[in-house]
């Protein structure tokens, strides 16, 4: 089956700004896609908006021959750090099988296998010894491990990182790229919002370049050209400094 | 010591009042957990606050108190939700508006009613355990059994759900789903406590047992059974002191489980103030100070 991703004129309204405008993107399976732009871009209400987190005005996504909305059991979505609140009384190991929860279904309890893949992704992601841990005692590179085995033992078709790398160290961040290429090395397809264009920016397959629209889409070649990085971060800078 | 234990139980509606005592006790800090870890302390007093009308509403009409008070609960934070989500006005300024225009609403409903039945509007701001029926009783046990219940059979779902919103959104859980039942959860935990502490004091029977025990424990399912164990403890020995010393009831339990949140501030062996100090880094130079003196 085409497991081609298509983001077709998708258009975001927040309240009366207009926060994506007409965006389209065709993605194949087997990639790590990476989401550039400046601060308020519109990088993670992209893929909020593609996974139907957030409403949007005009659009459509497909994965394959259906809704990428409806598919939402073949996706593992890891939010920015963040937006999470690390005194809550969990351990490593909760949270890592949250990620079996939706496939385990309601009223029943978690299967054997669904412990072994968590306990698996723990192990792949190199925090098994934390597994009783309080997830707040960890370290924010530990914390984002922890985030990666849960979004691997949910078994996902398509993965989405939410600025993955921000307060990491470098370990972890070797981790995840690691990961991330085994995962496109397996046909799935992985999303990651960044807004740091340096080195790092070899381990991506395809860039998707945005600044309230697409400025430009695809390989390194094509997207890091001079008349696109100015399209993209001075139209930024000009709209800050009319604003002071 | 068996004595003072027993004597009491001798009567009937000691007995009565012990049996809700415990049941409130458990859920509120089960249920109270869910208020805490997602910082909603303030959405239990306001559905606290909101019951009154519709108890008022109830009684006038010979209906279930039960069941007026938990409709006016559910009322009140469906209106919350509008507006929060309908205006740029936060969530807990409309909180804030809500909980005070019922509790007006309840209070005028009651005063007026008082005047031609014999109904007490202390009895349900600060509760009236002593007083409870054995159909009250009843009423207890139902709500205890739906609560206690659901939230087993929901708890990985309500576990990932407090925790990661949106991950559990993007994971295809129905998030709208989950937060109505919590709150329908949140709703009948607060009717069936409004006899034994009232509306104005539940609060503490929802967020103290729990904070107590997540000073203590590191897991949520921990905290709720830890809690249960606290709100219990709290709800009998605040009875009996209650039985003893001629105090009045409610208040004598949220004075017991706030001592023993005190306690668990102070010396947890893990956040307590007291035990472990580099738990907190940023405090004054008097702590330090007195830390240091009490450490000797």
């Amino acid at each position: 089956m085409d497991q081609t991703l298509t983001v077709d004129h998708l258009s975001v309204n927040y309240r009366t700004m207009q926060a994506l405008r007409n965006i389209n993107l065709t993605v194949q399976p087997g990639q790590v896609v990476g989401i550039f732009g400046p601060n308020g871009a519109g990088k993670s209400t992209l893929i909020k908006a593609m996974l139907g987190l957030i409403p949007s005005v005009t659009g459509q996504v497909l994965w394959g021959d259906r809704p990428l909305p409806s598919q939402l059991d073949r996706i593992a979505y890891v939010p920015q750090r963040s937006h999470i609140d690390w005194t809550f009384p969990a351990t490593v190991w909760d949270v890592v099988m949250m990620g079996r929860v939706r496939s385990t279904g309601w009223f029943n309890r978690f299967s054997v296998s669904s412990r072994q893949l968590a306990a698996e992704a723990l192990e792949r992601v190199g925090m098994s010894e934390f597994r009783d841990r309080r997830i707040g005692d960890l370290s924010g590179g530990q914390q984002q491990r922890v985030f990666l085995a849960r979004a691997l033992a949910q078994q996902a078709d398509l993965f989405c990182f939410d600025e993955p790398f921000v307060g990491v160290d470098q370990k972890t961040e070797d981790i995840l790229f690691r990961i991330f290429s085994e995962l496109a090395a397996t046909g799935k397809i992985v999303f990651v919002v960044n807004h740091d264009l340096g080195e790092s920016i070899t381990h991506f397959d395809y860039l998707v370049l945005l600044n309230r629209e697409l400025i430009a889409a695809g390989t390194r070649d094509r997207v890091l050209t001079p008349e696109n990085m100015t399209r993209a971060y001075s139209g930024h800078v000009q709209y800050f400094s009319s604003a002071a | 010591m068996l004595d003072y234990l027993l004597d009491p139980l001798q009567y009937a509606f000691m007995q009565r009042s012990l049996i809700v005592a415990i049941l409130v006790g458990i859920i509120c800090s089960v249920v109270g957990s869910y208020l805490m870890v997602q910082r909603l302390a303030l959405l239990g007093d306001a559905i606290g606050h909101s019951l009154l009308p519709g108890l008022a509403i109830a009684f006038a009409l010979g209906l279930n108190i039960f069941v007026g008070a938990f409709i006016a609960g559910v009322i009140s934070t469906v209106i919350i939700a509008i507006i929060h989500t309908r205006s740029p006005i936060k969530e807990d300024a409309a909180m804030g508006i809500v909980f005070s225009a019922f509790f007006a609403l309840g209070i005028t409903l009651i005063t007026t009613i008082q005047k031609d039945n014999k109904i007490d509007l202390n009895h349900f701001l600060f509760g009236n355990i002593l007083g409870v029926t054995s159909g009250e009783v009843r009423d207890t046990a139902i709500i205890t059994a739906l609560v206690l219940f659901s939230v087993f059979m929901l708890y990985k779902e309500l576990l990932f759900y407090s925790f990661d919103p949106i991950g559990a959104q993007a994971s295809g859980l129905p998030i709208g789903l989950l937060n109505s039942s919590l709150m329908i959860l949140i709703a009948l935990t607060v009717v069936a406590s409004m006899k034994v502490v009232g509306v104005i004091l539940v609060l503490s029977l929802l967020i103290t047992p729990g904070a107590t025990a997540y000073l203590l424990v590191p897991r949520l399912h921990q905290v709720m059974l830890l809690g249960g164990a606290i709100g219990v403890f709290s709800s009998v020995s605040g009875m009996y002191l209650s039985y003893y010393f001629n105090l009045p009831s409610g208040p004598a339990i949220v004075l017991v489980v706030s001592g023993l949140f005190t306690l668990a501030f102070l010396f947890s062996p893990t956040y307590g103030m007291l035990t472990h100090p580099q738990a907190s880094p940023g405090d004054s130079r008097i702590w330090q100070d007195l830390k240091r003196l009490l450490r000797f």
